[in-house]
């Protein structure tokens, strides 16, 4: 499809502003830019139709099934976007003052009190603007209490081989280094190994529970017990606590501190690649290191924000992605104590519901009660079918659904894992099982169909390697 | 109470059973009872969304919405074309997730390759990603670029948005990156001092500067560029693109990294959040840049295709080893960024940009009048310092109880103002009829 570069022609415009009503101050030829830049010239009708056919060639939660595990892509509930949009958080400058953003001030003290009873935490920055951005946070207080403590031997960071990339990526940027820890043959955290890689050096623990095959570890006291006991902290990151909120809380599994995903567990838009939230909350101990403002209380009802005596400092200008923060509060308002148990119910049923219906078709990674989300191995049938967890999911597309996450978790070789969320009714459910399950039949009788698939996208399969050995990064005008 | 499960109780008591489970006890049974909360959470019962958006409305009603804004300092009040907002709206872009599955996904794409292509025609640069989350972390991830063996510090100018540099230090306490701030003297980075501390230290990779700066000043950056690069240092130059639509662009200058906040173009000012970071950088540089980028390719087809691309240089891909840990950025942002510019055109952003700088001219001279003297002699773009004759706090507060928000207070009893192609004339007017003594 054109670019919308290739579209519209000289001279075609928007009428967007007056007249200047002052006298012109013109750039100094110093300072002047030698030519103008090559932006699209087109008009509003083109615009309009140029991205209504974008957006009918992308793919969101309100076009279909999307159980892409690890990514708690539940539907995004209208009226939260509602509220953000309203223009008493829209139009407010984030300098404007306590005085006069009483009611933003408010929103932040609402959401962070709600996400410090639901994790166990006793305070919440807002400030982090994604799930590897509360990471980065979270290890960086761990940084700044160990090097008040005087504990500046602490260097390295403990990580289980199945755990996200981000998080060996945040530990590298928090100036640790990386303890790689095997998993166990169930997919959780081998004891044994723990207890050989802690010690003097141990900075701390970066852990998901329910982890990233979507178990959950039933040793978690004692893993945490033993980073305690060898002198580090433990950090809980929160990109599955969709299946647990309101049942059990990382705060009493005794991590120290925690990051949130309010773009998987509080509902609000992943808008293609962001904007996230990634709140970080920690135990009072803590919270001295806290980064950039948190709200506090001057008087009866009368908020501020304050610095925290040792602060980290300011991991982003400003709040964090308040109007993020504005949906995620009315999230939990509408869900409140009853609902947000419910839903972690709910999603844990949808996934043990899919698992049990798809494990005569595809083995199961871990063959036993899941959490939100459940691995399959296809690393067999790939060697009976030549089809691979890629061919299944690439061959999902054709029935209008996104496919499960692939390859992910490293440590399960052919991965397809999926996370239907509870925002899916049974019907789905059943649908998207029966589908699989054809996905199989063809595997077996017409393989050559899956690999080319899919047939009905408009796109078939990208050229990878060649957009990464020749990198074709942005439009180049051909002159005329 | 509010829900959005869809599976009524009897539902869900059927699908229990189908798989195997007495009840919902039975099926978190998996978690130890020691480990479970056994009591509620302590909040409200739900609440329907009649609630919920009565309260929410009553949330935003306790902020003051200034009919007039004359504060930037790093968030910018900007017309925002409808067209921003229809487009932008649209659910399949608000709902998606980042386009793993290029097939279904190619919208999203296109629509980050086309900002892309955006961001290196306003900065000249090479090669842009698909956004970091704001100017603060666009600036301290900008800092890793530059690094390599031999070189680790970092000079970061005094004048520069002090938001921005207060993340780019965390960042550095972070890598444990030394850095070293550049004096600012009368309002522009001190080019001697600059000069004195690369002279004094081999191991600089990297100066930033921000073009214009927080006092709004231009600097004079194709100097600092060639100081920079004589000392074997790269320039990392901060920069607003509002300003790119007249103003020189960072690759004319000389840097190597542009970097800066693309919230001026259709975002709204939100109380800081989201906006967006750009990155863009000479080709030379292209595998040292964090973050997603997208690609052109052709599918099996031979049709334009668009991926995720390079992605060898990312954590998901290499761990520890990677450059950065950045995963959602603001693709969301990316989009509206987009929007804004295809909206405006090159003519329509050089006449915003124009007007922005013209009305603050404007205010400038009315304020010089009314009594508010401008600190600096430098030229400006939209933004400049004035010393205040009366104390700045009761000033701000006589402006704020009629509707206007003034510049920002800062050091020394000075206001920073700022005025924007929104500041009608009668407006400035109004302001400065208030302040005269």
């Amino acid at each position: 499809m054109e670019l919308i570069y290739e579209k519209g022609s000289k001279g075609r415009h928007l009428d967007i502003l007056p007249v200047c009503d002052v006298e012109i101050t013109e750039m100094p030829e110093a300072f002047k830019r030698n030519k103008p830049p090559a932006l699209a010239e087109v008009s509003e009708t083109e615009i309009s139709r140029h991205f209504t056919k974008l957006a009918g060639r992308s793919y969101g939660v309100n076009d279909g099934f999307y159980p892409l595990g690890s990514c708690t892509m539940k539907y995004n509930p209208k009226v939260n976007e509602e509220a953000a949009s309203l223009k008493g958080f829209t139009a407010i400058h984030p300098l404007q003052g306590d005085d006069s953003s009483a009611g933003c001030l408010k929103v932040m003290d609402m959401l962070s009190r709600n996400l410090c009873e639901i994790c166990g935490m006793d305070e919440f920055s807002l400030q982090p603007a994604a799930g590897a951005h509360g990471e980065l946070t979270g290890l960086l207080l761990i940084k700044a209490y160990l090097k008040d403590k005087g504990e500046i031997g602490r260097t390295k960071i403990i990580v289980p081989d199945s755990a996200h990339g981000t998080n060996p990526a945040s530990a590298v940027m928090s100036g640790f280094t990386v303890v790689n820890v095997p998993s166990g043959e169930d997919g959780c955290v081998d004891i044994e190994a723990l207890k050989d890689a802690v010690g003097d050096d141990t900075a701390g623990l970066m852990l998901t529970n329910p982890n990233t095959v979507g178990l959950f570890d039933k040793n978690i006291k004692e893993i945490t017990d033993i980073i305690h006991e060898a002198g580090g902290l433990c950090y809980y990151d929160g990109a599955n606590l969709n299946a647990i909120m309101g049942i059990c809380r990382p705060g009493d599994m005794g991590f120290d501190v925690v990051h949130v995903n309010l773009h998987k567990t509080f509902s609000t838009p992943h808008g293609g690649g962001g904007p996230g939230a990634g709140p970080v909350g920690c135990k009072s101990f803590l919270a001295d290191y806290m980064p950039g403002s948190t709200v506090g209380e001057i008087s009866e009802g009368k908020l501020t924000l304050k610095r925290a005596p040792k602060s980290i400092g300011d991991m982003k200008s400003f709040h964090g992605n308040f109007l993020v923060a504005v949906k995620a509060l009315a999230y939990i308002l509408t869900l409140g104590r009853d609902g947000i148990v419910d839903s972690a119910r709910n999603a844990v049923l949808n996934a043990n519901y899919m698992r049990v219906a798809l494990k005569d078709t595809f083995d199961m990674a871990y063959d036993e009660t899941c959490m939100h989300e459940f691995v399959m191995d296809l690393g067999k049938f790939k060697d009976e079918t030549g089809c691979a967890a890629i061919d299944i999911a690439k061959g999902l597309l054709d029935y209008g659904m996104h496919p499960p996450t692939m390859y992910f978790p490293l440590i399960v070789h052919e991965a397809l894992m999926a996370e239907p969320t509870e925002t899916e009714p049974r019907e789905m459910l059943d649908l998207a099982v029966d589908n699989l399950k054809k996905l199989k039949t063809m595997a077996i009788e017409d393989p050559g169909r899956l690999h080319t698939a899919p047939h009905t996208t408009c796109i078939g399969r990208p050229d990878e390697v060649c957009a990464a050995r020749n990198p074709v990064l942005k439009f180049v005008r051909e002159e005329k | 109470m509010g829900t959005y499960i869809p599976n009524t109780e009897k539902e869900q008591t059927e699908m229990l059973k189908k798989s195997g489970y007495k009840d919902f006890d039975d099926l978190f049974k998996v978690i130890p009872d020691g480990l479970k909360l056994n009591r509620e959470l302590n909040l409200p019962l739900g609440k329907s969304e009649f609630e919920v958006s009565y309260i929410m409305e009553d949330l935003a009603g306790q902020n003051k919405v200034f009919h007039s804004i004359f504060r930037g300092a790093g968030a910018y009040d900007h017309y925002i074309p409808a067209i921003v907002k229809s487009v932008t709206s649209k659910e399949e872009f608000v709902t998606a997730y980042t386009p793993y599955q290029a097939e279904i996904s190619q919208g999203i794409l296109q629509s980050i390759f086309e900002y892309q292509t955006a961001i290196c025609e306003l900065t000249g640069m090479d090669v842009s990603n698909a956004s970091v989350y704001d100017a603060g972390t666009a600036a301290a991830e900008a800092i890793t670029m530059c690094k390599d063996r031999k070189r680790s510090t970092v000079l970061i100018s005094e004048a520069a948005n002090p938001y921005v540099r207060s993340v780019m230090e965390t960042y550095c306490f972070g890598t444990d990156t030394p850095f070293k701030i550049i004096p600012e003297k009368d309002g522009k980075t001190d080019i001697n001092t600059l000069k004195a501390l690369l002279a004094d230290d081999e191991t600089i990779a990297g100066v930033y500067v921000q073009q214009p700066n927080f006092f709004g000043l231009f600097e004079n950056l194709e100097d600092i560029a060639d100081i920079a690069h004589e000392a074997g240092a790269k320039l990392i130059s901060g920069v607003n693109p509002m300003a790119l639509g007249i103003m020189k662009t960072p690759a004319e200058c000389g840097a190597d990294i542009a970097v800066g906040d693309a919230q001026p173009l259709g975002l709204a000012l939100g109380f800081g959040g989201p906006f967006i970071g750009f990155m863009a950088c000479t080709s030379k540089l292209m595998r040292n840049l964090p973050g997603r980028i997208v690609g052109q390719t052709t599918d099996d087809k031979g049709n334009r295709a668009f991926v995720l691309t390079l992605q060898a240089r990312e954590q998901h891909i290499r761990r520890e080893k990677a450059g950065s840990n950045i995963c959602s950025n603001e693709a969301h942002c990316a989009l509206t960024a987009g929007v804004y510019l295809a909206a405006l055109g090159a003519d329509g952003l050089a006449e915003v940009a124009k007007q922005c700088m013209s009305k603050a001219h404007y205010l400038k001279n009315k304020l010089s009048e009314a009594g508010f003297k401008p600190v600096y002699e430098g030229e400006f773009f939209h933004e400049f310092v004035t010393d205040c004759p009366e104390d700045a706090g009761s000033v701000l507060k006589k402006l704020k109880d009629h509707g206007i928000l003034g510049g920002l207070p800062i050091e020394g009893n000075r206001i920073l103002w700022c005025a924007t192609e929104k500041n009608r004339k009668e407006d400035i007017d109004a302001l400065c009829d208030l302040l005269v003594h």
